[in-house]
């Protein structure tokens, strides 16, 4: 009876909060509560969220050493930012080298523009990966850094396709919350189901010791290559919606550094949790926001307390990820999902200090 | 009809001949012994025939068909599996994710249908799911299977790197140390479990093992390395009271 | 083009590619050491620019002092990186250390915009290193003239430390195989500290040369020439210190020499690199000098 009474609890639960989720969307879609500032802040945890998911599959489930989610971001954005603005306003925007006649004249409906940026990062990165994936996976990290460099000088150059560093503006902006959310929660929906899938488990075996896993018959470079590309493309998903939120893409915007955020978002959350990874997704992208009055000089009883000015959030942050790496390590959730036995257990007080050790069973061998 | 033969392999390290003149078959159903030394080059001849190293010279035949220089993974699928000297479980993976894993080498499904469950997927995920468990439960692990494995005694720990090899579905299994660092009793129970495993499974055991009284009991046949050469093969008896083994493990009467 | 500018070119190239090279062996050691790609090298780089920066101009302390100082400053500086935020981590899964170098990089990256900010400062002038000189029809600063004969000879010295003293075989031993150097007694943690010391003077030293001949200095000047010559160490073969100075120089000529005859391509040069290495992965991973390391199973 007791079991049958907390699965109904839980189920209920668990239905409750995605009602409740759906009407805070809504009420914050139509402008009932929360203002601008509230809503970018979401919109961009939400793309923050996928962008980190995405990371995390690769570094945290896979165990390689991706450092190149800014470089597909990019790619993502610009292909959006290429396609949706709308033909006619081109002109404007590529005014001193006209636009490449032969994309000049093509506009793409927003969701195809979005899938199609996501599988030419994916392109990208099975051409990086074939080489690199190959050997060890130390030089993963230095091959994407520099990527996602490279990617940033070809952009700033390509003059005729990408206006190069004037960047691109008047790109449509997003009707709806229910855009960012809703792709965030298809998106991290999907790299969930294939994380508890047998490719997933396979994922988990090449971080835990890749040399069994080979001996268990797993392919070690087509799985890497595997979750490299889908980890790419997932991250030009989030540079698309990024660009449609902005308004406006440009190079800058997409230095490597981004990818820092992201490195401390999944290092914060837990990097074998995508639960923990969402979590700290919107801590991470509120924090960045609410602290930029560390940016801003602090006067304190009319004295100018010099420690704050311009870039201080940023060495805070940095402080942040080197204290989690060397003290805090599995971060907020570990290895660990966000679950309802884990909620109840905040409430229970601890009872069970002898807790039974299942034996074995007798087998027939 | 010979599972396994291994046709004067060689391997060199740099200026290091690990192994050198390597002539072994391995009879299907049979429990092959390959003791040694400390240092002989057991597991380099386990490692080129798993294909973790290619060898210098000579070939690895599986079933007649030549094996040399392919990838672990590709043997594996072909019928080879392995443990490890030193246990190599997915550590932080429960005990049925460690057994599952095993199974993933002959999903038909791709990713994609994997992930968005498509109902062959998941029927697929299913049949693993139940061999799994009926591999388990016959292994007497099934109680424990959502503990993680590393928390798991040492004994459970071989006994499911073991299990793990065979849920590979492989004919040919090669043990590495299976009894290290057992007790006497815990070997004689492994000793039994070998012989039940081969026997239910169908299986041909090469194992590498430094427990005289568990490679005595169970091999049919046993080959003994010294220096990356083989210094003597045979029965049990054969090689108890060979000259050149005792003189290999022991070292020679020095005249006074 | 002609034979002047064909000359001058090679000669900046010849430089440039012992500026890599300096830089490229503090990669080369540590990673042969403790098989880690310390990111932060190119910002200690970064830092001993700026160190130069504040003892000569806001300091103005005369270039040689200034130069001593720098060099103590940054090799305290990498040292003091080693004990913080690599040390504690050395029994820790790789990745955790991966992050630490790449939290340092960050860390001092942002430290740097925030303490000096963004706005590129000058590099000191150092009268005798930025005097230009004639030499058979072509006008070089006396810095690029001597840059290759100093790193050749750090390159020599180097090379006597490791192969010639106590230390260095120590620290031979220790990139060879961690485990069983420890267990024979040799003390890790001075070995180390020698690495580092050995690397960031190296640095320090490149970054003296490259302002005289870029006396820009900006927080982020390090990244690229952090990159580059990590690729010039895997060119050359990762953990051979005479590897790293080779494809230090092939990297700095080929640039350069890309430069000058495909000058459409300019905006490209820094992708040069990357290029290569894509191209050293696929056909020669151990580099040009190195050997390959097999895994015990």
């Amino acid at each position: 009876m007791m079991i049958k009474n907390k699965k109904f609890m839980r189920r209920s639960l668990t239905g409750f909060l995605i009602i409740a989720f759906a009407i805070i969307i809504i009420l914050l879609d139509t402008e009932t509560i929360g203002d601008d500032y509230v809503r970018r802040i979401l919109n961009l945890g939400a793309i923050y969220a996928i962008v980190s998911v995405s990371m995390n599959l690769v570094n945290g489930f896979t165990g390689l050493f991706s450092l190149g989610q800014a470089g597909f971001m990019a790619i993502g954005a610009f292909t959006v930012a290429v396609f949706t603005v709308p033909v006619e306003l081109r002109e404007a925007i590529f005014y001193i080298v006209p636009q490449s006649p032969l994309v000049a004249n093509v506009e793409l409906p927003f969701f195809v523009a979005l899938i199609i940026g996501g599988l030419l990062a994916a392109l990208v990165s099975i051409l990086i990966g074939m080489p690199v994936l190959r050997l060890k996976s130390d030089y993963l990290a230095i091959a994407t850094l520099g990527f996602s460099e490279i990617i940033r000088i070809i952009f700033t150059n390509m003059d005729t396709i990408t206006n190069g560093a004037l960047g691109i503006n008047r790109i449509p902006g997003i009707p709806t919350m229910w855009v960012t959310f809703g792709v965030a929660i298809v998106s991290i929906g999907f790299i969930v189901l294939l994380i508890n899938s047998s490719y997933g488990r396979a994922f988990k075996a090449i971080r835990e010791d890749d040399i069994a896993a080979e001996a268990m018959g797993i392919n070690l470079f087509k799985h890497k290559v595997l979750s490299f590309a889908i980890g790419a493309f997932f991250a030009g998903i989030g540079g698309g919606l990024l660009a449609s939120l902005l308004g406006t893409v440009d190079p800058k915007q997409f230095y490597f550094t981004m990818t820092y955020n992201f490195l401390l978002i999944i290092v914060l959350g837990g990097m074998g949790s995508v639960s923990g990874t969402v979590i700290a997704s919107f801590v991470v992208t509120a924090g960045l926001e609410f602290l930029r009055f560390f940016d801003d000089s602090l006067i304190l009883f009319g004295v100018n307390i010099p420690i704050f000015r311009p870039g201080f959030r940023m060495v805070i942050f940095s402080l942040l990820l080197m204290i989690l790496v060397l003290f805090f390590r599995k971060g907020i959730m570990g290895q660990k999902e966000l679950s309802w036995s884990m909620v109840e257990g905040w409430f229970k007080p601890h009872k069970n200090l002898h807790s039974k050790r299942k034996k074995d069973e007798g087998g027939t061998i | 009809m010979s599972v396994l033969k291994l046709d004067n392999v060689k391997m060199q390290f740099g200026g290091v001949v690990a192994v050198n003149n390597l002539n072994i078959e391995v009879e299907k159903g049979k429990i092959v012994a390959l003791i040694g030394p400390n240092g002989a080059g057991k597991t380099t001849a386990f490692n080129v025939i798993t294909g973790v190293y290619t060898p210098t010279s000579g070939d690895v035949y599986l079933n007649d068909e030549k094996i040399t220089s392919l990838s672990p993974d590709k043997i594996t699928k072909m019928g080879i599996a392995r443990t490890f000297q030193n246990i190599r479980l997915f550590k932080n993976l429960t005990v049925m994710d460690n057994i599952l894993i095993a199974t993933h080498l002959h999903v038909k499904s791709n990713f994609l249908s994997s992930a968005i469950r498509m109902p062959w997927s998941v029927k697929e995920e299913k049949k693993m799911r139940e061999k799994s468990e009926m591999l388990l439960g016959k292994l007497g692990l099934l109680g424990i299977k959502n503990e993680i494995s590393s928390s798991l005694p040492y004994g459970e720990q071989r006994k499911l790197e073991i299990a793990r090899a065979l849920a590979t579905d492989a004919k040919l299994l090669l043990l590495d140390e299976p009894a290290a660092g057992m007790n006497p009793h815990e070997t004689d129970e492994l000793t039994k479990f070998i012989r039940n495993v081969r026997d239910e499974f169908d299986l041909t055991i090469f194992m590498i093992e430094h427990h005289m009284d568990l490679v005595m009991e169970i091999s049919e046949k046993i080959y003994v390395l010294d220096f990356g050469q083989l210094i003597a093969e045979g029965t049990a008896d054969d090689v108890k009271n060979n000259q050149r083994v005792i003189e290999a493990y022991l070292g020679v009467e020095e005249d006074a | 083009m002609s034979f002047e500018t064909f000359m001058q070119q090679l000669a900046n190239g010849i430089s440039i590619g012992s500026l890599y090279a300096l830089i490229a062996i503090g990669y080369t050691m540590v990673y042969g050491i403790l098989r880690l790609i310390n990111f932060a090298h190119g910002d200690i780089f970064m830092m001993a620019a700026y160190f130069m920066v504040f003892s000569m101009i806001n300091f103005n302390l005369p270039w040689y002092i200034a130069i001593l100082f720098v060099f103590i400053a940054t090799v305290a500086l990498g040292v003091i990186i080693e004990k913080v935020a690599y040390k504690p981590l050395r029994d820790a899964p790789r990745m955790s250390i991966m992050i630490s170098a790449i939290g340092v990089s960050f860390l001092l990256e942002n430290l740097a915009t925030y303490l000096f900010t963004g706005v590129p400062k000058g590099f000191p002038d150092i009268e005798f290193l930025t005097r230009a000189v004639t030499l058979g029809g072509i006008s070089l600063s006396v810095a690029t003239i001597i840059t290759p004969v100093v790193t050749i000879l750090l390159l020599l010295c180097v090379l006597f430390i490791t192969n010639k003293t106590k230390i260095g075989m120590a620290m031979r031993a220790v990139s060879k195989d961690y485990e069983t150097a420890r267990l024979m007694g040799i003390k890790i943690n001075r070995v180390i500290s020698t690495t580092f010391v050995i690397g960031s003077g190296l640095a320090a030293v490149g970054a003296v040369l490259w302002g005289s001949k870029y006396p820009s200095v900006m927080p982020l000047m390090g990244v690229m020439p952090g990159l580059k010559c990590f690729v010039a160490a895997v060119l050359g073969g990762i953990g051979n210190t005479t590897g790293a100075v080779i494809g230090g120089f092939i990297l700095g000529m080929g640039e350069i020499m890309l430069v000058s005859f495909l000058p459409a391509l300019t905006g490209y040069r820094d992708a040069f690199a990357f290029i290569v290495l894509i191209i050293v992965l696929i056909v020669k991973p151990t580099g040009l000098l190195g050997e390959k390391v097999t895994d015990k199973v």
